[in-house]
């Protein structure tokens, strides 16, 4: 090919020149792809929040994914082929997130899509591959509706917790460790804790409990004290919250100031960042939700993964660097589930991977052993009796009783 | 709540509006202009105040003024960059300049600190001291009201019975005549902004230890504290003060007796209501313009 170079005239411009040079490279490039297309990988896309305020759950997502994508492609892949992550950042912003799964499934044919930390991400982007019809499968996001979208085709699956199924188990922990019978609950004041208010109202009717009063507070409320001194006068017995880090630490700082420490059962939104750190000492008080921890007694496979996480990556020397642990791990078991969903389908085509979540049989995962985890109108593979109950012990997160 | 616990807590919140609105105060009553990023002041002093003294483990003698240096010549720049340009053209686009300002120091205050709260520990906000049943305050919740009042009294008897003071005042009735008289115009203002900085960095020392440190911190004081400073009227440092405290008290009743889902909604419809009653504030004049 460098022969036709020479002949081309001198007096022609360079641009022409440039042109030519670029379309042989582009000609060697496509030649060198087609060689490797006999172990053409098949694409699982990722979108999450990398940057910004959930960067670190973000992470722990790449990471659990990573692990899990490693270990299959060390087994020889799915369907003869390698795994390959491809990952997109949403910014925790919706819109964001929408244009990424567009680009991933467009142009990177992914044939399954894992994503959603923030659940109106998750949300957003429910449509889009219901239309588009390729599997969702959220590794992280709570949110009720995401699952039980109410679409007639539904691609949507979740290895995570579900904040109904959350509000029902808080209750009947604090019912059966607290013995609670008025719990007050204080909640956030947007869409996630809108979400936990209708889950804890239906949860408690069914169980037939009053609750003392219902009090949110603002992201940025340094002064919590008025709204637990309403439930306090209600007679709360008990507390049910539902916040992110910065407001958690709040309410724990304003009960200290009051001198009232009730027991106090928490979504997990605490569970990131440096709780401890805001809270200070009474940050202990808060029993939260979680579906997986490092510490302790692990399975096999529990054991087989920290010692993976920690050949990858030099940072994790234990259990406590391996934050937050529910995103590593149901990123894991998120992988598990689609690999054998794909194996089960025998083809990447979206529908028939979608008929290959339902036919699982069993897959070994972190979190628990899933037996046949989806049917046609459960999408969600965990439910309460898998969550377990954690309180932070300085910066970790450990297990308490169940 | 009973009501003396209802009352101490409204007070220490309201007091941070109140310290936070007199940097409103300072800046109108000598330019008629005020820096609408004032909240991002407050973010930019705690910041400061974070790396100084919790992560550099600065001793606060040197801390405390290295925080408020930089507050003041941060004040200095908004003015000379974001205020004194537009004004000089008679154009009111300081308003959007300094809004501008506001959201870039926001953003840079991102990238500095990040998007993870952290926690600013202080002495004073260890052991709640328990005055009524129920109601304990940390001794850094009394000492914002006493610092906030002594501010307030300060720049009253500073503008009042002061020489600097005095041309201040001379400048805000008649800047061309002051000019003629030889106060140095340009320099006062610029002064004011720096000392309306300062004051949203002694803001912010005192209000993170009870909060956290977050680079989005300021927004929703700077917010409130505008609300005060307009309540009070901006040209008076009294009824700045006073309007913070009411703003804050205001707050604490609406969520005491109706409940949180109604805070907001109460104290801005009072912020409307007291507005239209008093449409120059608590302790505002009505400016008269002679022509």
């Amino acid at each position: 090919m460098g022969q036709n170079w020479t002949a081309i005239d001198i007096g022609q411009s360079v641009s022409r020149k440039t042109t030519l040079r670029l379309l042989a490279a582009t000609a060697v490039a496509l030649l060198t792809m087609h060689g490797a297309q006999a172990a053409d990988p098949i694409k699982i896309g990722l979108v999450a929040a990398l940057s910004g305020q959930s960067a670190r759950s973000g992470e722990a997502i790449t990471r659990g994914a990573t692990i899990a994508i490693e270990e299959i492609n060390a087994k020889g892949g799915v369907l003869g082929r390698p795994l390959e992550l491809v990952r997109r950042d949403d910014e925790s912003n919706p819109a964001k997130g929408v244009i990424a799964t567009r680009e991933l499934i467009q142009r990177e044919k992914v044939t399954a899509l894992i994503g959603g930390l923030d659940t109106p991400v998750a949300l957003a982007i429910v449509p889009f591959a219901n239309n588009v019809k390729v599997p969702f499968v959220i590794p992280w996001a709570a949110g009720t509706k995401i699952t039980q979208n109410g679409a007639p085709e539904n691609y949507v699956f979740r290895v995570s917790a579900m904040d109904d199924e959350v509000d029902r188990a808080i209750l009947a922990y604090a019912q059966k460790h607290f013995k609670a019978k008025k719990p007050g609950l204080i909640l956030v004041n947007n869409p996630w804790g809108e979400s936990n208010e209708h889950g804890f109202k239906e949860a408690m009717k069914v169980a037939n409990v009053e609750p003392a009063g219902i009090e949110k507070f603002e992201g940025n409320d340094v002064d919590i004290v008025p709204q637990l001194s309403r439930l306090k006068q209600a007679g709360a017995d008990s507390l049910f919250l539902v916040g992110n880090v910065g407001p958690g630490a709040q309410v724990v700082k304003s009960l200290d100031r009051m001198s009232w420490m009730p027991p106090i059962v928490s979504h997990w939104g605490v569970a990131g960042g440096r709780f401890t750190e805001l809270a200070g000492p009474s940050a202990k008080n808060v029993i939260f939700v979680q579906t997986y921890s490092f510490f302790g007694d692990l399975s096999p496979v529990g054991k087989k993964v920290l010692a993976a996480l920690q050949k990858k990556y030099p940072d994790i020397k234990g259990p406590a660097d391996i934050t937050p642990a529910v995103g590593v791990a149901n990123a894991y078991d998120t992988v598990m589930v689609i690999a054998a969903a794909i194996e089960k389908a025998g083809k990447t085509d979206g529908p028939a991977v979608r008929d290959g979540f339902y036919a699982i049989e069993k897959v070994e995962g972190l979190i628990k052993t899933y037996n046949k985890p989806f049917t046609k109108t459960k999408h969600d593979a965990l439910s309460q009796e898998d969550y377990i109950w954690t309180r932070f012990e300085g910066d970790h997160i450990v297990p308490v009783a169940k | 709540m009973s009501l003396l616990p209802a009352i101490l807590t409204g007070l220490a919140l309201g007091s941070m509006y109140g310290l936070l609105a007199l940097g409103f105060h300072v800046t109108y009553a000598v330019s008629g202009t005020v820096n609408f990023s004032q909240g991002s002041s407050m973010t930019l002093g705690a910041v400061a105040g974070y790396f100084f003294l919790v992560l550099w483990g600065w001793s606060a003698a040197f801390g405390i003024p290295a925080v408020l240096l930089i507050c003041a010549l941060y004040g200095l720049m908004i003015e000379r960059f974001a205020v004194r340009p537009f004004v000089a053209r008679g154009s009111d686009n300081w308003l959007m300049a300094t809004v501008a300002v506001g959201i870039i120091v926001d953003n840079l205050m991102l990238f500095v600190f990040g998007k993870e709260p952290r926690a600013f520990p202080s002495s004073l906000a260890v052991k709640p001291i328990q005055i009524v049943e129920g109601a304990g305050v940390y001794p850094l919740q009394l000492v914002i009201p006493v610092v906030g009042l002594l501010l307030a009294a300060g720049l009253h008897v500073f503008t009042r019975y002061t020489r600097h003071g005095v041309g201040m005042l001379a400048v805000v009735q008649n800047p061309g005549a002051a000019k003629l008289m030889g106060i140095d115009v340009s320099r006062i203002i610029a002064a004011s902004y720096a000392v309306s900085a300062v004051l949203a960095g002694i803001a912010a020392l005192l209000i993170a230890p009870l909060f956290n440190v977050a680079s989005d911190m300021g927004t929703l004081f700077g917010i409130k504290a505008f609300a005060a400073a307009i309540i009070g009227g901006l040209g008076s440092a009294w009824g700045v003060m006073l309007a913070g405290l009411c703003l804050g008290l205001i707050e604490v009743f609406a969520t005491t007796y109706f409940g949180s889902v109604y805070t907001q909604i109460i104290t801005f419809a009072s912020v409307i209501v007291i507005l239209v009653v008093m449409p120059h504030g608590l302790l505002g004049r009505a400016g008269v313009k002679k022509v």
